[in-house]
């Protein structure tokens, strides 16, 4: 077990140096002169200002000690100088947004799971009823709505016609905006965390276990909880990792649409204004939380259910 | 001799029989597939929307650039089924070649990335092992490591002016005229985008199933025989790992569409005037448009949804029919 976490963690750096390399040669090499970008208007070929500008960013050194000292920068947690807005560390821009994005993130994951799992684990027990296969055609039909056509659609209903929310804009955790980027990014994954419980609970309910706990009288209220529920719930927390992922993958477009000042948000306007260090460090950023999501994901897998054994 | 080769092959059959994996394998599934009242609707569903998108040029009542001053912003009616634009432009025209968009490059990317890209390295992964196989692997393992929406947006940004400036290129040096207009570098940037990371989930699932493959008889005599290494990876081991590959690719083409989406409606993917069902959606979804033109959302939106989930449905029924044992 240990053995296995040290190894995937040692992977990791080599993993990072890869993903770091092709997003750096990406950035480079794409189009845009950044120096042209952060001039603006000013910007003359070949004038003191640029040159200088071009030396101080160190942009006129070989590909390769470039990389390197980006490299050497980003571990100190120095992802360089923003180009557009001229001045502001790449990093002190991303942190504010990613506290923004992230209480955005855990309040559509509290409702993927707060209604997926729930449900799930419910109709599990209402096989052979009619709310069976309604509820999963339901979550089905809501899961395959493209976000960039639900949240529209959320925010014409709920704003527009009905005038109970705000329609866009972001004031923290507590505020009342909060719910249409949370209703709208969290459905997508309702549907899939509640056909994983349903089959889940399904399975164990049908284990000689629970067949023992009823005939030693124990009432249903306890097998439920205390010997289907938590069972059940097993698979579920390898799913999480990608559950998260797939929110954080619909941030994008949410944020860009609600008006949310987050990283989704900064990453979009960074690409229309090729602003390559937000890019580059939003990318990176993005892929270290990823690996290391799925590692946790894996180690939890193993402290819940004891016999999975990572060799 | 002729006799142990008889005994080979019968018993051989009969393995096959019971894994369920003869030759009427996929006709099997598709009685069983068209039994599904689901499927079916599906099936035509797609069909009847890929028709009109094909189609659209002959389809469509109005041309996709047309302007109609005189009917700016106007609610569906008998002259505009589906109402137009800010800019009097026809919705349902518009829909109809955005369709066309989405057609080519679902399956320009589908048929690259997944299958050609995808299952080619997996079959070598798998067949070969070794250092190939770590090889395909850990670069695999790089390109999954990014949220794919990320990559996606880097490389449709950074690549994307590049092709341009090229495309246009060749334009000027040969006599090929137009390629920008009918959008050639648009489809061929959002393609590679999609197939940077579309290859990774193939590749791992041809793999596996080579794995367990390669240690069968049949393999093994076709071996024994001298056949030629492509002949077995094509002739001996895809044909069998066909009903997961059909399963993954029937069930990817609705995040396939999904993605094209997205990158159009960031500006990254199909450039104007093309319509495209991201840039209507984008057009659609801000506040002052769903405030005025509230119907500009309606038939592109239905056109992505219906797409996605007749995709993740007929993806699902296929898996009932093709893996019933891991339902």
């Amino acid at each position: 077990m240990w053995l296995y976490i040290t190894r995937r963690l040692l992977w990791l750096p080599f993993l990072l140096i890869a993903a770091s390399l092709v997003t750096f040669t990406l950035g480079r090499f794409g189009p845009g002169d950044p120096v042209v970008v952060a001039l603006g208007n000013r910007y003359e070929p070949d004038s003191a200002a640029a040159n200088n500008l071009r030396a101080q960013w160190g942009l006129d050194k070989p590909f390769a000690q470039q990389y390197m000292n980006y490299v050497w920068n980003a571990l100190q947690g120095d992802f360089g100088e923003s180009y557009r807005f001229r001045g502001r560390a790449v990093s002190s821009l991303l942190i504010s947004k990613m506290w923004v994005s992230f209480q955005v993130n855990v309040a559509a994951l509290i409702v993927s799971i707060g209604i997926g799992i729930p449900l799930g684990f419910f109709i599990a027990h209402k096989q052979g009823n009619w709310m069976d296969p309604t509820v999963v055609a339901i979550a089905l039909i809501l899961m395959s709505i493209p976000i960039m056509v639900s949240i529209p659609a959320f925010v014409w209903a709920t704003c527009l016609k009905l005038d109970v929310l705000p329609c866009s804009g972001w004031g923290g955790f507590w505020d009342v905006r909060i719910i249409g980027p949370a209703v709208t990014m969290g459905i997508p994954g309702v549907a899939g965390l509640l056909r994983l419980m349903r089959a889940s609970t399904l399975d164990v309910m049908g284990q000689d276990f629970i067949r023992t706990a009823y005939s030693k009288g124990l009432s249903p209220t306890l097998v439920d909880y205390r010997h289907v529920f938590k069972n059940a719930m097993i698979p579920i927390i390898t799913v999480l990792a990608f559950t998260m992922a797939g929110i954080f993958g619909t941030s994008f477009i949410a944020e860009l649409l609600f008006g949310i000042p987050g990283l989704g948000n900064l990453a979009i306007e960074s690409v229309w204004n090729r602003d390559y260090p937000v890019i580059m460090a939003i990318t990176l950023i993005g892929a270290t939380a990823f690996v290391l999501a799925n590692l946790l994901a894996d180690i939890s897998y193993s402290i819940v259910d004891p016999r999975i054994r990572y060799r | 001799m002729s006799r142990i080769s008889e005994q080979l092959t019968t018993s051989d059959l009969e393995e096959i029989e019971a894994q369920g994996r003869s030759q009427g394998h996929l006709s099997r599934a598709w009685s069983r597939l068209i039994r599904k009242r689901l499927a079916i609707v599906c099936i035509v569903i797609l069909l009847f929307v890929y028709l009109v998108g094909i189609f659209a040029p002959l389809l469509a009542p109005y041309k996709y650039t047309d302007q109609d001053y005189k009917a700016l912003r106007q609610p569906p009616s008998a002259q505009h089924w589906a109402g137009t634009d800010l800019k009097g432009r026809d919705i349902l025209t518009r829909t109809m070649w955005a369709i066309q968009n989405t057609i080519v490059i679902t399956f320009v990317a589908m048929a690259t990335g997944g299958l050609v890209i995808g299952v080619t390295l997996g079959l070598i992964s798998g067949y070969f092992g070794g250092r190939v196989d770590s090889l395909i692997m850990r670069i695999g393992e790089v390109f999954s490591s990014f949220p794919d929406i990320l990559l996606m947006i880097l490389l449709a940004a950074t690549i994307g002016p590049r092709v341009k400036d090229f495309v246009r290129a060749v334009e000027d040096n040969t006599f090929l005229d137009g390629l920008v207009s009918i959008g050639v570098a648009d489809y061929f940037v959002i393609s590679l985008a999609l197939v940077s990371f579309g290859w990774i989930g193939m590749a791992r699932l041809v793999r596996g199933q080579v794995l367990s493959l390669k240690e069968t008889q049949h393999v093994e005599a076709a071996q024994s025989i001298g056949a030629s290494t492509p002949r077995i990876l094509f002739v001996h081991l895809l044909p069998n790992a066909i009903s997961p590959i059909v399963v993954s690719v029937t069930m990817g083409m609705g995040a396939v569409v999904g993605a094209e989406i997205i990158l159009s409606f960031l500006g990254l993917g199909i450039q104007p005037p093309r319509p495209s069902l991201g840039t209507m959606l984008y057009e659609a979804g801000s506040i002052s448009a769903l405030r005025v033109v509230p119907w500009m959302l309606i038939t592109p939106g239905i056109v992505a949804w219906t797409l996605v989930l007749c995709w993740n449905l007929l993806g699902d029924s296929l898996n009932d029919v093709l893996n019933p044992r891991t339902r």
